[in-house]
């Protein structure tokens, strides 16, 4: 029975490691040209030297110093970070709903939580004067709930996987509406702010937006983590779930307000950016070729950090001194691999 | 010997509405009770109700001497496994894992599975015969491969009770027999208390220590098969204005021809009844004689012939039963003969088709009109 047991394979940790090394890999490759590619061209020799003076030293005085270190440094984390997180959050929203085309963007969620920072930038501004990073990551976080509740309501009447990303657009032109609304009768000073961020976008990121994003998103990231076995279990339906001990009704509600807060981070601190959410974890699982949450998870973290790190890169070069939006570039990327995957699912059907 | 599966008056049916009451079920360790009864009558209901999917309305459910409402869901996990009919399609997943999933109420925190666990999930595998598949994507299995994976993914959970709604629903004949005859040898070995739900009531009756029939409100019957498949029980329980259920063979035949005899068969022996069959699908209502009762062909000539001439078991053929034979056949258009041997039991017969010949009524030979 033993020397059996052992041809018996569950899951493939070769396989794992090697995407793993191969993301680690790429996510190298991108930090090293982001460092160096930009309006202002430092020599990467001079980089590495003010790298490492910068660590010992603290922040040198020169522009170029100022420049990787108030600039591109920050925002290149905040890229790695916030694109894991979608990618996480994304994960999770398709771990709930059973359905691979999920994800915090197409469901409208996004839409929602731009709507109420949209709502807190105009009128809240007056009263509080500026608004810090937590009170917009707070309102996003209320603006994902709310969304996700009435799409979740929606959900129950409908059971195919098209009909719900309907709901979802469908909301998320409302939440879009109620914010052009809004815009409509403010204050110009506070429609630019509003703008500049509702397009999406990495630039001015601050260590202060780092640092906020770390905190919410590693954690974040560590609870996805620690709900792999149950979430292994969900993939068999409610019913089969139930059976097997998990108490189902808690295990949503937490699987909600973890990916809620994910896409929070990521809608509060660089407005919406789209289809990361879904064709991260698809590319994702195909590298993998397995669904195994416990590899799943750290790998579209990765993942997803090389993708938004690649895509901030052509955003702020393909066009300069002109950035694009970040949405911009994920959506040429991220939109034809959802249409990929609803023509395959719907060949499968048929 | 006490239960290991109880209800008490248990009333089951959604949003507070009462769909059934009055379920009383008594079920030892290792017994299998099978639910049959038309769709719709509400053994999904029930199922779901004992397994908790479906909250309880009133009464009590007890497993292992404990009410459902007692056990944590944990521990529940250890007593009770389900094979559901919802059509699962998880993505990229292998068989194995969907098995493995079965250990979920044993692993740690985060799943890992020990020497032990791997071993029961080889052994479940084993169990349905389904190694080959390890290594095979779920999604891409057939029906009745899917089926006994879900069967494996059960019986890992190394539970006292499983229970399985229409577990034989989308497989062929060899896989309904397999998969029931894997639950048997379970329910027989390991002690494992199995509850079903079928729709192949000749296979329910073969299967089972104990039938609960759901129809409407209650419960229609409740016991072992002799018991409950009294005469008729199974036409009412399914309201069938047409046809029959053989309660001996356990299957099924369509509806008698309406009308006089046209033909008569002489038959005997189990020869007539494909005769007999092959009248009812042409719609052609026939006479058959001389059976003997304890003749196969008279169990199907009950049910499909307009009238019949038998003998007792047993006992001898008289003249009497010529008589009665001859007086059918001669107001039939056509005599048919199955081909039953004639030997010094049933020489009367031979007499019968003498009888025609002389009568000027076609005799025709079966084996003579189905070769050409």
């Amino acid at each position: 029975m033993k020397e059996n047991t052992e041809t018996l394979r569950l899951g493939n940790p070769g396989r794992f490691w090697g995407v793993m090394a191969l993301l680690w890999g790429l996510l190298l490759l991108a930090l090293v040209l982001n460092v160096n590619i930009g309006s202002v061209s430092i020599r990467p020799g001079e980089i590495y030297a003010m790298l490492w003076d910068g660590l010992r030293h603290g922040v040198g005085s020169s522009t170029e110093s100022q420049i990787l270190f108030r600039i591109r440094i920050p925002r290149m984390l905040l890229a790695a970070i916030l694109g894991g997180a979608l990618s996480v959050s994304g994960y999770l929203l398709q771990v709930f709903f059973r359905n691979p085309i999920a994800g915090p963007f197409v469901l409208g969620i996004s839409s929602g939580a731009k709507m109420v920072v949209g709502i807190t930038l105009i009128f809240l501004a007056e009263f509080l004067g500026s608004v810090r990073p937590v009170t917009l990551i707070l309102a996003a976080f209320a603006g994902s709930l709310l969304i996700t509740s009435v799409v979740l309501l929606f959900s129950q009447k409908v059971h195919s996987m098209s009909m719900l990303l309907v709901i979802g657009i469908m909301v998320g032109y409302i939440c879009g509406a109620v914010t052009d609304f809004c815009v409509t009768f403010a204050d110009d000073h506070d429609v630019v702010n509003l703008t500049n961020w509702s397009m999406g976008t990495f630039s001015g990121a601050s260590w202060e937006d780092v640092g906020l994003s770390a905190a919410l998103c590693l954690p974040g990231i560590l609870g996805a983590l620690a709900l792999c076995k149950p979430i292994s279990a969900y993939a068999l339906g409610e019913g089969y779930a139930q059976s097997m001990g998990i108490r189902v009704k808690p295990f949503r509600v937490v699987l909600i307000l973890l990916s809620s807060l994910l896409s929070a981070c990521v809608t509060a601190l660089a407005g919406p950016i789209s289809f990361v959410g879904i064709a991260v974890p698809h590319i994702t699982r195909s590298l993998l070729k397995s669904s195994k949450p416990a590899y799943v998870i750290p790998a579209s973290f990765f993942c997803g950090a090389v993708f938004c790190v690649f895509c901030d890169l052509l955003a702020r070069t393909v066009f300069a001194p002109t950035e694009l939006a970040i949405g911009t570039v994920t959506s040429i990327f991220g939109a034809p691999v959802v249409i990929y995957m609803m023509i395959r699912r719907k060949r499968q059907e048929v | 010997m006490e239960p290991y599966f109880k209800t008490e008056d248990l009333a089951v049916g959604y949003d507070g509405n009462i769909l059934i009451h009055d379920i009383n079920i008594r079920l030892e360790k290792g017994k299998i009770l099978t639910l049959i009864g038309p769709n719709g009558a509400g053994k999904s209901t029930i199922l779901k109700s004992i397994t908790r999917h479906l909250q309880t309305i009133s009464g009590r459910v007890f497993v292992g001497g404990q009410s459902l409402q007692q056990w944590q869901p944990k521990e529940l996990a250890k007593q009770v496994a389900v094979v559901l009919t919802d059509r699962i399609r998880p993505e990229l997943t292998t068989c194995a894992e969907v098995v493995a999933m079965g250990r979920y109420p044993y692993t740690n925190l985060f799943g890992r599975l020990t020497e032990e666990d791997k071993a029961a999930v080889w052994e479940a595998m084993e169990r349905v015969h389904g190694l080959e598949l390890a290594q095979r994507d779920f999604s891409a299995l057939s029906d009745g491969q899917r089926q006994r994976i879900l069967l494996a993914r059960a019986l890992c959970q190394e539970p006292e009770v499983i229970v399985l709604d229409e577990p034989t629903a989308y497989l062929d004949i060899r896989y309904k027999i397999e998969l029931l005859d894997i639950l048997r040898e379970m329910a027989r070995e390991k002690g494992i208390t199995v509850i079903l739900s079928l729709h192949e009531i000749d296979l329910a009756a073969k299967v089972s220590d104990y039938l609960l029939c759901v129809k409407g409100e209650t419960i229609a019957g409740f016991g072992t098969p002799e018991q409950v498949l009294q005469s008729h029980a199974i036409e009412s329980l399914y309201d069938m204005e047409a046809g029959s259920y053989n309660r001996l063979f356990g299957s099924v035949e369509m509806p008698k021809p309406e009308g006089k005899p046209r033909v008569f068969v002489i038959a005997g022996a189990g020869f007539g009844i494909p005769v007999y069959r092959e009248l009812q699908k042409k719609g052609i209502p026939f006479a058959t004689g001389i059976l003997f009762e304890n003749d196969v062909d008279f169990q199907v000539a009950q049910t499909l012939a307009s009238a019949v001439v038998s003998v007792p078991a047993f006992e001898e053929m008289t003249d009497a039963h010529f008589a009665q034979a001859a007086r059918l056949l001669r107001q039939c258009a056509a005599v048919i003969d199955a081909g039953t041997p004639l030997g010094q039991m049933n020489e009367g017969n031979g007499k019968l088709l003498k009888l025609a010949r002389e009568e000027g009524i076609p005799v025709t030979i079966w084996k003579e009109m189905t070769a050409c």
